[in-house]
């Protein structure tokens, strides 16, 4: 039974938890963020277990009330979308295990339909990330976009605009995605990814199918964030409360960057993708303006969270800029570092939570020495984000850069190469400019600040092992990675 | 003793291991002390019990797990690296006790924090030494990088944050010209391993590919090897406590450098592809210009530590001199020297924190007559600085002399002329420091004050004694002119001795 039904036990099992929280919300409303758990540990056990049984096989194609496409609805579960779906639950789930303090904080009232709302979120992940065909997919997009509006509108003050501002923005997206499946749906007859692949050979020059191919990916690029399209991020970021930026952060403009991997490297394949306009290089453009514009912004925030705001837009330009070079180190090292960026965007969002929580700011100018005594571990858990956002070795993000590095090299895009080391510095900027705030007594600083009161306050227990479990994750990967790479070459189409 | 297999790991973990124990004796300095003193000890054992098979030329190799597809971490004691191993482990000893001495002395802060990334300094600098490939060397090499941060700002006042910067900014970018480098060698060549006389024989090459993968690496490991126009981190790093001046600024961490140069160009592009693309040429040059500059601007320096860092910069050159000599005598007299510096330099940067410690005195100007308050201490200065100015019967000397002869060798003059000057210019920057010591008549301050304390002067002592030793008997204890001129003669032949 759960052997056949995989595909859509891991995406349903949301949709029933997000109507099985407000029946038991209603009544307790603590019990949401337990049922909310229970709902993403279910879907993340589900999904690492699919990963490990079938990542070798062949595709896995499930079709809705066994009706096959064009009527049905399909579901395809490849090495691809597995990978993404088991980074995504399993990354969900511990982020909603260290959401209860804050949700407690934060917004006692509002937790039933945060909670509710963050399962039908994740259904529209989830449901991208498998869904057969382009319709669907544009329906999860919706589902997916309208839940992450609704959770970035629980926040501060501004953030009900932040949210109306990435609804318009991203309002747009869906309809260029729509209406450029609609282009490709004139031409090929069908909405289905497997099927209209095999028809792209005849169609590739077609100039309805190129006009649909740049408003899909202009669409997806825009709930990516790929620069200069990322204009809503930074806000919703800063302003949305922190448990939802630390689930959002990691999770959402990934699922779009898959979408662009399943668009262009699996609808059109590498060599139709180019045939008339040069789509990759655009977009590896792009993505790397994205990696140096995000790098330089963040240097200049003062804001912790908007910091690691447009750090995401940095790092999201990795992974595009690795899927446009189209070739197998590339892919890897963007796959890589969708995995590496999603653990470490987690752990850092979680560390700026529980600043926020223990100081009621995350002021970076306000940062001091005194909170290497207070918070020892989540501080221990930033250092270790912060070394592997930079690059460093053994943790994992070197990993990612170097597939990435060796992926330019074989490209022959030396521009590209400069790029990639050259951000990893400014990235050390700005990280090591907090690591000095933290672990060290300002000499600058007007008055000093005595350190001799100050006293481990760590945030709960529930909190800080999940950040610290992201923490050894970055370690377990890095030095792991083979293992991981093994499978992700298994799955690079051609 | 049949099985040495995993003796390099464990020569790399040992001080690694203590880490755990020297945080947990925050509050007991002693014991604190003990466990650095012991994993000093058997670390500097381990590397001796390797020493007999390196002699013989034997490689000893180990692969742990695959780090990247085809690429393992893996470790290999093969005669050079040992060379490095025991000069970095058998002079941690030394520092170690001397860094008693000297925090204690001084009233240093947070001294924990300083023991606990000393250990891992050496763990990363033996790591260095045991690398079996590029990507090996990467990641140590940037473990060092990390692991000397809190070190270079210990202090934590103006001067150490901003060194701490520069420090950071220098090291971090040149581990990313390393990263670049190896991974165009990885895709050229489809190796990362060190092998003696390179692995791009039989490729296909072009002078400007090669020109720039020969630039990463030197950008890459020309950083800590503080070779000019990049060396300027290395003077500003003096902030750092003494003892970290001595073994990591004068040892560990710009040898790392040094030894990084000789492994590139003796073991991944190999002596061909120098010669064949000039690209020695450009190295022999920059060496050459280092060593005259770093001497002159050694001169500017009232900051006793400051001019010992140029001396040291103007040293370091000598090493890659002898590296792009590529002539198997010069290669022989660059390996030499990097025991030879390293013992009279730990002398001097010992005799300066010495000096610090006991008189709170930093400026050469302020040095009046005082060998009369530390007989001893001055003495081992005058030893060291009369080695480094190549005067026999010190170890300088027989490096020198092979250098000299290296060049010989290879019917060059010029880097003949630029060893006699240099040797000049050292006479002349050490030598107003001793005539101050000895023969001005020092102030009312130092009635009161006697040599420093034990801790510090014997380590002093026994640098001091090493570098006369060595310099007598070159293959005393060690070996090290017979394992120099071996692995030299592997490097030219690829492979056999």
């Amino acid at each position: 039974m759960i052997e056949t039904h995989l595909p859509a036990l891991i995406a349903l099992n949301f949709l029933a938890f997000s109507v099985i929280i407000p029946l038991f919300g209603m009544w307790r409303v603590q019990w949401s963020q337990p049922l909310a758990v229970l709902g993403g540990g279910i879907s993340a056990i589900l999904s690492v277990y699919g990963f490990i049984t079938y990542v070798n096989d062949t595709p896995l194609r499930y079709f809705f009330g066994a009706w096959e496409p064009p009527i049905g609805i399909e579901f395809v579960y490849d090495g691809l979308s597995a990978f993404v779906i088991m980074v995504i639950n399993v990354i969900a789930f511990i982020v909603l295990i260290h959401s209860g303090p804050i949700s407690v904080k934060e917004f006692p009232r509002k937790r039933m339909a945060y909670y509710s709302v963050a399962m039908l979120m994740m259904l529209g992940f989830n449901g991208m990330v498998l869904t057969g065909d382009l319709f669907n997919l544009f329906v999860f997009l919706e589902i997916a976009s309208l839940s992450t509006y609704a959770l970035i509108a629980i926040g501060e003050k501004p953030a009900p605009f932040a949210a109306f501002r990435y609804l318009i923005i991203g309002t747009a997206g869906g309809t260029l995605f729509l209406l450029g499946v609609g282009f490709l749906y004139t031409v090929t007859g069908t909405l289905n990814i497997i099927d209209m692949t095999a028809m792209i050979p005849e169609f590739a020059d077609n100039r309805a199918v190129i006009t649909g191919t740049i408003l899909i990916v202009t669409g997806i690029a825009i709930k990516a964030a790929l620069f200069p399209m990322h204009g809503w991020l930074p806000d919703s970021y800063t302003f949305a409360s922190s448990s939802s930026s630390a689930l959002i952060a990691p999770i959402g403009t990934k699922v779009a960057a898959y979408v662009l991997f399943r668009v262009i490297l699996y609808l059109f394949g590498i060599e139709w993708a180019d045939l008339v306009i040069p789509l990759t290089w655009i977009i590896g453009v792009l993505a790397s303006i994205g990696i140096l514009y995000g790098s330089i912004m963040a240097i200049a925030q003062n804001e912790l969270k908007r910091m690691l705001a447009y750090s995401s837009v940095s790092q999201l330009g990795y992974i595009i800029l690795g899927l446009s070079l189209a070739n197998p180190y590339g892919f890897i090292g963007a796959l890589l570092h969708l995995l590496n960026h999603a653990v470490m965007k987690a752990c850092l969002f979680m560390v700026a939570a529980h600043i926020r929580m223990k100081e009621g700011h995350s002021d970076i100018s306000r940062f001091n020495h005194t909170y290497r005594k207070k918070y020892p571990w989540t501080m221990f858990s930033f250092s270790v984000a912060a070394i592997s956002m930079v690059g460093l070795p053994p943790l994992a993000g070197f990993f990612s850069k170097w597939y990435l590095a060796l992926g330019t090299i074989e490209a022959n895009s030396w521009v590209f190469l400069t790029v990639i080391l050259f951000s990893s510095l400014l990235n050390a900027v700005y990280f090591f400019r907090i690591l000095e705030k933290v672990y060290m007594k300002d000499p600058f600083a007007d008055k000093e600040i005595p350190d001799d009161q100050a006293q481990p306050d760590e945030v709960k227990p529930s909190m800080l092992w999940t950040t610290l479990t992201f923490a050894a994750a970055l370690f377990l990967i890095g030095i792991f990675n083979v293992a991981i790479v093994a499978v992700l070459l298994n799955i690079f189409p051609a | 003793m049949t099985d040495l297999t995993l003796i390099p790991l464990y020569a790399v973990l040992v001080s690694l291991v203590a880490v755990p124990f020297i945080l947990a004796s925050d509050k007991r300095p002693n014991l604190r002390e003990f466990w650095t003193i012991l994993a000093a000890v058997i670390k500097f054992g381990l590397v001796l019990l390797l020493l007999p098979s390196a002699i013989q030329g034997e490689t000893i190799e180990l692969h742990l797990i695959e780090i990247a597809p085809g690429v393992p971490l893996a470790l290999m004691a093969d005669p050079f690296g040992v060379f490095f191993a025991v000069i970095a482990s058998g002079l941690w000893i030394f520092t170690s006790f001397y860094s008693i001495g000297y925090m204690r002395g001084a009233g240093e802060k947070k001294q924990t924090r300083y023991f606990a990334s000393f250990a891992v300094c050496l763990s990363a600098t033996i790591g260095i030494a045991f690398s079996a490939n590029l990507l090996t060397f990467v990641i140590f090499y940037e473990i060092l990088t990390l692991a000397t941060y809190p070190l270079v700002i210990h202090k934590e006042n103006k001067e150490a944050i901003s060194a701490g910067r520069q420090y950071l900014a220098y090291t971090l970018t040149a581990g990313l010209l390393l990263v670049a480098a190896a991974a165009i060698t990885y895709y050229l060549t489809g190796t990362m391993d060190f092998q003696p006389g390179g692995v791009f024989g039989g490729l296909d090459l072009t002078a400007p590919l090669m020109v720039t993968v020969f630039l990463l690496f030197l950008g890459g490991v020309g950083v800590k090897a503080g070779i000019m126009p990049i060396h300027s981190w290395l003077p500003t790093a003096m902030a750092a406590p003494t003892p970290v001046s001595a073994l990591l600024h004068a040892v560990a961490v710009v040898k790392s450098g040094v030894f990084g140069v000789v492994r590139v160009v003796g073991y991944v592009l190999g002596t061909d592809v120098m010669t064949a693309f000039s690209l020695h040429e450009i190295l022999m040059v920059l060496a050459g210009i280092t060593i005259i500059l770093a001497s002159l601007l050694a001169f500017r320096q009232d900051n006793l530590k400051r001019r010992l860092a140029y001396s040291t910069v103007g040293h370091l050159s000598y090493i890659v001199l002898g590296a792009a000599l590529i002539t198997p005598l010069g290669m022989t007299g660059g390996i030499m020297h990097i025991a030879a510096h390293a013992t009279m330099k730990i002398t001097l940067f010992f005799c300066a924190g010495a000096i610090y410690v006991n008189l709170h005195k930093e400026n050469i100007s302020d040095l009046n007559g005082i060998a009369k308050v530390m007989p001893w201490t001055m003495g081992a200065f005058v030893i060291g600085s009369m080695g480094l100015a190549g005067i026999p019967p010190l170890n300088g000397f027989v490096s020198k002399w092979y250098l000299a002869m290296g060049s010989l060798e290879g019917s060059m003059v010029i880097p003949v002329l630029i060893l006699v000057i240099s040797g000049l210019l050292n006479v002349g920057y050490f030598f107003p420091i001793i005539w101050r010591a000895y023969f001005k008549k020092g102030g009312p301050e130092l009635e009161k004050h006697g040599e420093a304390s034990p801790f510090m002067v014997v380590p002093i002592m026994v640098t001091a004694v090493l570098s006369i030793l060595f310099g007598l008997f070159p293959n005393l204890f060690f070996h090290f002119f017979e394992l120099a001129s071996d692995i030299s003669l592997s490097i030219f032949n690829g492979g056999t001795p």
